[in-house]
């Protein structure tokens, strides 16, 4: 068994929704990464934030 | 020379303070009361309530802050207010009572020429049978979140030794908002955990009057991912499922006791929990503030809704959700009985609730009320701050600025873990806060502009803004260059 679907139970509540996979887990903390989304993130709040003034 | 009366120093009543104090300038008079000595950035009370900030860190002192910005400090709470004066005084007043240690005791009466009702919740922790009784512990002010840290601390060392512990977060009552800031602290929670490495030893649960997981009390949102438009509730349990976290929903917790709660569900079932360490979110209502007319007869009704939020100029007969529209939430923040009074952030009294009503087969009312706190209440304290000031600078008939939640979005980024390398947060931003579903039908909202995801990035971005609205609230150089 995957180490990221050992939470998972059949049929519990849990049982109907998505998990990350390892390789999408390692890109959440992901240095060079996470700039990438840092900027493009604060781009798209800047955005909203623009249309809310 | 006018006077601008704002009780409290919040966001929302310090944005309006400050900006209208800069616009004013100092031919007219800016008055602050507000009963605390400091102000707080209430986001980072997360990290303090898992010992990763101190209370110093999250707080400052107002005094020199307002000194700095000419605003008048008073540091008081308002009782009453007379928006036609009295027998004995013409014109409007507010009257106040002294929280300093100098001043304990004294009360004083405040005229003014406009008021805004910025006063915040009152934490209704007395709603709910012992949840006031000291077995649970909360992260709603510094000091909350110092206590929290502190009982945080014995738990893990607890499990250190090989005692087992069982963590319940989440809300302590039927009818309570900020989910969020549960949301945090549970993820906080369990990251710390891990960090001490026992979190073999933790049992970790929600609770909350969520009707499903991600709803917030904005009745959950649509992010557009991979060219899915995919509901906050997929991402709210992937993350729990993720993280080993259990999870009841549907539920007001009706009574708590030492280690134990008991709650009743959307279904009508009844059933109880034990804890050994459980952070449960109060409800929320007015601060108790009374309004009197000339004659001094109590017309509380007439400027407070019956939950002790101001009135605005909201639909407050909108009637069941079928009916509800965008158009019920208030543009102006202006009183309708009394046009020099305006109400910003938590304190004006929303037309209903955002997330759709429920209650249980028992009539229990079981669904969380609107949330009113972070940007939106900024950018509406200073929409308020600008309409009053144009009114005293260009007259009586100036228009009045306008600042829907249906018609503002907002940047929300949720702690899950602080650490520079290691930390994650879910950075999301929603257009609009108030789902439109006239204008856009299905979601409510603007996929475009309506999307979330989770990771580091999200982390960096919750502790810059730390350290950005604090300066902006110390109105540092460049404040009002940074946006509410």
């Amino acid at each position: 068994m995957k180490k990221e679907e050992a939470n998972i139970k059949a049929y519990e509540q849990n049982y109907t929704t998505m998990v990350p996979g390892s390789f999408a887990k390692k890109m959440r903390t992901c240095v060079i990464w996470q700039l990438i989304r840092f900027i493009i993130i604060n781009l798209k709040m800047l955005v909203v934030v623009s249309k809310s003034h | 020379m006018a006077r601008l009366v704002v009780l409290g120093g919040g966001v929302s009543g310090h944005t309006a303070a400050t900006f209208a104090a800069k616009w004013l300038g100092s031919q007219h008079e800016v008055v602050v009361v507000t009963p605390n000595s400091k102000w707080n950035w209430i986001p980072s009370n997360i990290w303090v309530g898992v010992g990763q900030m101190t209370k110093e860190e999250v707080t400052f002192d107002l005094a020199p802050v307002y000194a700095k910005a000419g605003i008048t400090y008073k540091q008081a709470k308002a009782v009453s207010i007379n928006p036609e004066g009295s027998e004995s005084k013409e014109k409007p007043f507010v009257t106040v009572e002294f929280t300093s240690e100098e001043q304990a005791g004294q009360s004083e009466e405040i005229e003014y020429d406009y008021i805004i009702n910025a006063t915040g919740p009152k934490l209704n922790f007395g709603a709910t049978p012992g949840l006031d009784a000291g077995h649970t512990v909360s992260v709603c002010t510094a000091d909350h979140a110092v206590h929290a840290s502190e009982e945080l601390a014995k738990s893990i060392e607890k499990m250190k030794n090989g005692e087992r512990q069982k963590f319940l977060i989440g809300t302590g009552h039927g009818m309570c908002t900020c989910q969020g800031a549960a949301f945090e602290y549970i993820f906080n929670i369990e990251h710390e955990i891990n960090k001490a490495g026992v979190r073999d030893m933790a049992d970790i649960k929600w609770i909350s009057n969520e009707s499903f997981l991600g709803d917030f009390g904005m009745g959950g949102l649509h992010m557009k991912v991979g060219g899915y438009a995919v509901s906050s509730k997929i991402f709210t349990e992937s993350l729990f499922t993720e993280r080993g976290v259990d999870w009841l929903i549907g539920a007001h917790v009706s009574k708590v006791e030492e280690g134990r709660i008991e709650y009743e569900l959307l279904d009508g079932s009844t059933g109880e929990e034990e804890f050994d360490f459980s952070m449960l979110i109060p409800p929320f209502a007015g601060v108790g503030l009374k309004a009197y007319n000339k004659a001094g007869e109590d017309i509380t009704d007439t400027v407070f809704a019956p939950n002790g939020f101001m009135k605005v100029d909201a639909n407050y007969a909108a009637g069941s959700y079928e009916n509800w529209k965008a158009s019920d939430w208030p543009k102006t923040y202006q009183n309708p009985t009394y046009d020099n009074m305006f109400a910003c952030g938590i304190a004006f009294a929303p037309p209903h609730p955002i997330s759709k009503p429920m209650s249980s087969p028992n009539g229990t009312p079981i669904n969380p009320t609107p949330p009113r706190t972070g940007m939106p209440s900024g950018i509406i304290g200073k929409a308020v701050a600008h309409s009053i000031c144009d009114r005293i600078l260009k007259g009586e008939n100036a228009p009045l600025h306008e600042s829907s939640m249906a018609d503002m979005g907002a940047a929300c980024v949720a702690s899950a873990g602080k650490g520079f390398f290691d930390g994650t947060a879910a950075a999301m931003t929603v257009y609009p806060v108030v789902p439109d579903f006239e204008k856009y039908p299905g979601t409510g909202r603007d996929t475009d502009y309506t999307f979330g995801e989770i990771g580091l990035a999200g982390h960096w971005i919750k502790h810059i803004l730390h350290y950005l609205f604090i300066w902006k609230a110390k109105l540092k150089a460049g404040w009002t260059m940074i946006p509410e």
